[in-house]
């Protein structure tokens, strides 16, 4: 690995400071699973890193007024275990405790996840589906951003240069939703997922779809929202054609790239038929 | 470039060592501690040849910079004194051992977290510990075999 001078500052407000005193050079680590391979494999050649581990408010998990907030430090393998996480949507927790192995889980971060902006990745997917929003803070102020304006090309954010992410706000889901999170794993349980599907369905007392959000990982350069198919949704019931519908628009959506996990004209069939099965359990 | 002053316990006993920015717990226990029964297999966090406890956590050496253990309480295969490593023996628990330390480590730490784990619990929390001889089957028994002793 290059040297690089490492700073691990004890409050938020130190570590904004450092910075934005020089963002183009420095290089924000949260939990390190991905940075310090980048690192090893010289891929990224920061000039310092910025260490939050000593920034314990970024670690919690707690229930609010707005629903659920979700601090960027904590640990995949701390919310796949949070009764709060679990009662706001089991399949986030499934999702959580569904990412490579327990020793990644353990060390890596909600916040390292999604400032990594690996498609490939599970938590985005679940979060979208979720309407999760990033809260980010720069010397000059906090930002809201919708997880969705987040993602803007392969592990590419658009957080400004001095901002970090501090935690995903998840508001209250409409009552009686139901949630999954599918992950489509042909070879290996701890490998990236060739295709995965998260999808959140509500439906009025008649059967009728009040609230759909279906999302794709694996399915292009970004992490991505089936917005057609969540339309199509609307006002109908859940029935065989309606899923079938919404299943063949959630594959049109995706542009996958070819690699080791599938060639991509493999991958957007396995979008639809994995779309398919996600909407039946939660129809 | 810069270097840092880190404290933390290595099976107990206190660690005060100054080490670069770039230094990895794997090479801090390696080659500046002697402690050389944790491996360095993959180098990208895979093959849990390098697993560690931190803090009771399994983690991976290879994937840690020296300087995020800082103030942590460190375990190795060296610091292990458990009924594991003799029903590994006795369940034939490994082959050429290359993956034995780290196999131990997690399960370690898995009887620690979850002293009833299911046979299902075992399979899952050891997958990221990869045995190439596959002696999973012996593996899985020996940590069972422990589990059911309690």
């Amino acid at each position: 690995m290059r040297p690089f001078d490492y700073v691990e500052p004890e409050t938020l407000d130190e570590a904004l400071e450092i910075l934005a005193g020089d963002p183009d050079d420095t290089l924000v680590m949260a939990g390190g699973t991905s940075l310090v391979i980048l690192m090893k494999q010289d891929l990224v050649r920061p000039e310092r890193v910025l260490g939050l581990r000593r920034i314990a408010e970024l670690r919690e998990i707690r229930t609010t007024d707005a629903g659920l907030s979700l601090g960027a430090l904590a640990t995949h393998g701390a919310l796949a275990r949070s009764q709060a996480v679990r009662d706001h949507a089991a399949a986030l927790a499934a999702t959580f405790a569904a990412v490579a192995t327990v020793r990644i889980r353990e060390q890596a971060t909600l916040g390292g996840n999604l400032a990594h902006a690996d498609p490939a990745q599970d938590p985005p997917v679940t979060l979208l589906a979720l309407d999760g929003v990033v809260i980010a803070r720069s010397r000059f102020g906090e930002r809201r951003i919708p997880l969705d304006a987040l993602f803007v090309d392969l592990f590419e954010t658009s957080l400004e240069p001095g901002e970090i992410l501090l935690r995903v706000e998840l508001a209250p889901l409409p009552a009686g939703a139901r949630a999954t999170y599918k992950k489509f794993l042909p070879a290996t349980l701890d490998d990236y997922a060739t295709v995965s599907v998260a999808a959140v369905i509500a439906t009025d007392a008649s059967g009728v779809c009040t609230h759909a959000r279906i999302a794709l990982g694996g399915a292009a350069t970004v992490p991505l929202r089936a917005r057609e198919a969540e339309r199509s949704l609307a006002g109908r019931r859940l029935d065989d054609a309606a899923i079938r519908e919404a299943a063949a628009l959630a594959a049109a959506a995706t542009d996958p790239i070819d690699d080791l996990r599938g060639s991509a004209d493999y991958k957007r069939a396995m979008a639809g038929v994995w779309t398919e099965r996600a909407l039946r359990e939660v129809a | 470039m810069s270097e840092h002053r880190i404290r933390f316990t290595l099976n107990g006993a206190a660690v005060d060592a100054t080490v670069p920015a770039e230094r990895l717990l794997v090479d801090v226990l390696r080659y500046d501690l002697g402690a050389t029964g944790t491996k360095d297999g993959c180098s990208v966090g895979v093959c849990g040849l390098c697993t560690v406890q931190v803090d009771g956590a399994p983690m991976s050496a290879c994937l840690l910079l020296a300087t995020q253990v800082d103030g942590t309480q460190i375990r190795t295969v060296e610091g292990l004194a458990t009924p594991l490593q003799e029903a590994f023996i006795d369940e034939g628990g490994f082959q050429c051992g290359i993956c034995t330390p780290g196999q131990l480590v997690a399960a370690d730490a898995l009887l620690r977290a979850k002293p009833r784990a299911t046979d299902a619990e075992i399979a899952d929390w050891q997958m990221g510990n990869l045995c190439r001889c596959t002696g999973y089957y012996g593996i899985a028994r020996a940590i069972a075999k422990v589990r059911d002793a309690r």
